[in-house]
């Protein structure tokens, strides 16, 4: 699992919880808040899928970790590594 | 006691065999049902009367996937109403308008969807949807359509088992005649075929119908019914104080009469003729009518072999005699039971009588039970009639609350 990997499985949530959205463009450094209508309920939407689709728990004290493409990358991309690993 | 005049200037619905009323209208003249057969979890396919309506129309998807399916029902006829009423919505006050919107039940649908999803977790609670409260609270589809429509004032469901769709456009009523806001979208909703749960309870009761062709099986009257055919759906009207639809030349499609809302306090689900009848007498009496003033009667009839013959008892001992004006009829027949939205949806298939002087009829019935014979009732083809001045819509449900509504064509 690279970081890019793991940026796609991301906007795939994305994607599915936003379907109004372009994300054609979405800048992996800036807040995906500034530049998607996402709001609390749709962060605890990519927590769920996380979840559902991968087996990835990610604890509230961390919901910060999802704010951008690239600090969701950074922080899941071990966890998937780890879960792959598991398996 | 003299009562502000209240009036339907705008409809909205999405039927079985419509999404409009013009279509669903036409349909009822033209003999066309909307029953279709559908997959119900865990009990096959079943009969159901289905909805077509496109719900991207004035939604967006993400509204589509976090909302519920009466929520989205709820705002396509409110924004179909308003369209119709041709107010002028941007300069309405919202916090003046108020939302009510008859339900039979809220909550099964999206429950049973969580308790399933878990169950593809090992009942794992962790998977539960955070959206599971805000899709269940009874306020829903109500509170969908305030969200949808910007609406500040007060929005909420009524409910009333199957006789909640007239209480929609009741309550409203009463608000608008209280001065507690100055313009009401109210009727009634459904999303029932979507809950296992309804079908297998009605089944249980031995009340779920089956034939092998759909659109003949919702069959009131005839001899050879058998249940209830489910349906989803909704009508929604825009209700206004005369003086402030005259003010901005609205279009009145009718004039509330009358109504009335009583209960049996005798059964859970056996309906009583007895308080039906006073219900209907009460409702006349509100409106200053006699039985032979009434041109139009149209009734509640699942097509229950029991409930049926009890109506019609009821209307018999009301219209029976001395009323060679009124005609029965029974829209079911065609669409099925659509739950909380039965009473606005049959209002509004017969609220065109008005202008085409026509009575669409009740169809599928092959062999009239002599037990629901009625003088005046209308079968299997529509009948042009010489005169409908009055409607009267009765929609009754279970722990026995029953609703009778009268509107009038409106004569400034």
């Amino acid at each position: 699992m690279t970081k890019d990997e793991c940026k796609k499985l991301v906007l795939d949530i994305i994607a599915d919880i936003a379907p109004d959205e372009d994300l054609s463009n979405v800048k992996p450094d800036v807040r995906l808040r500034d530049q998607l209508q996402l709001d609390s309920m749709d962060f605890l939407d990519i927590v769920m899928e996380l979840r559902k689709r991968h087996g990835i728990e990610v604890p509230e004290k961390d919901y910060m970790q999802l704010a951008s493409l690239d600090s969701s990358a950074e922080y899941l991309t071990p966890k998937f590594i780890e879960l792959a690993a598991k398996r | 006691m003299k009562q502000t005049r209240i009036v339907i200037t705008g409809v909205g619905l999405t039927a079985p065999n419509g999404n409009s009323l013009a279509e669903f209208r036409a349909n009822l003249l033209a003999g066309v049902a909307g029953v279709e057969r559908i997959e119900i979890r865990y009990m096959g396919q079943q009969l159901a009367g289905v909805c077509h309506y496109d719900p991207l129309r004035y939604q967006k998807k993400k509204e589509v996937r976090v909302g519920t399916r009466a929520g989205s029902i709820s705002i396509y006829c409110a924004r179909e109403a308003l369209a119709d009423s041709r107010v002028a919505w941007d300069s309405v006050p919202k916090d003046r308008v108020g939302i009510y919107i008859g339900c039979t039940e809220h909550g099964n649908v999206e429950t049973e969807n969580e308790i399933y999803n878990i169950s593809k977790f090992n009942y794992d609670t962790k998977f539960w949807s955070h959206y599971h409260n805000p899709r269940t609270v009874a306020n829903n589809p109500a509170g969908e359509a305030s969200l949808n429509l910007g609406v500040t004032g007060p929005a909420y469901t009524i409910g009333a088992a199957c006789a909640a769709g007239n209480l929609g456009l009741i309550h409203a009523t009463q608000m608008l005649r209280l001065g507690e806001v100055d313009f009401a979208i109210c009727g009634g909703v459904s999303e029932s075929i979507h809950t296992f749960g309804i079908f297998a309870g009605f089944k249980s009761q031995n009340a779920l119908a089956t034939h092998d062709d759909p659109k003949k099986a919702s069959r009131p009257f005839d001899k050879a019914r058998n249940g209830i055919v489910i349906s989803e759906g909704g009508a929604l009207y825009t209700l206004e104080r005369l003086e402030d639809a005259q003010a901005r030349g609205a279009k009145i499609y009718a004039e509330i009469a009358g109504y009335h809302v009583n209960s049996d306090a005798s059964d859970y689900v056996l309906p009583n003729p007895t308080r039906q009848t006073e219900c209907i007498r009460a409702a006349l009496k509100r409106a200053g009518l006699a039985p032979h003033d009434i041109h139009l009667v149209n009734t509640h009839a699942t097509a229950t072999p029991l409930g049926d013959i009890q109506e019609c008892e009821g209307i018999r001992a009301v219209f029976g005699e001395g009323c060679p004006d009124t005609y029965v009829n029974n829209t079911k027949s065609f669409i099925g039971h659509a739950m909380g939205a039965a009473g606005a949806l049959e209002l509004a298939g017969n609220l065109p009588s008005f202008g085409d002087l026509t009575v669409h009829p009740t169809i599928n019935v092959d062999d009239l039970d002599p037990q629901c014979a009625l003088p005046g009732l209308v079968l299997n083809t529509p009948r042009k009639v010489g005169k409908v001045d009055t409607i009267l819509n009765n929609s009754f449900g279970m722990l026995g609350i029953n609703s009778t509504l009268i509107v009038k064509r409106f004569i400034p």
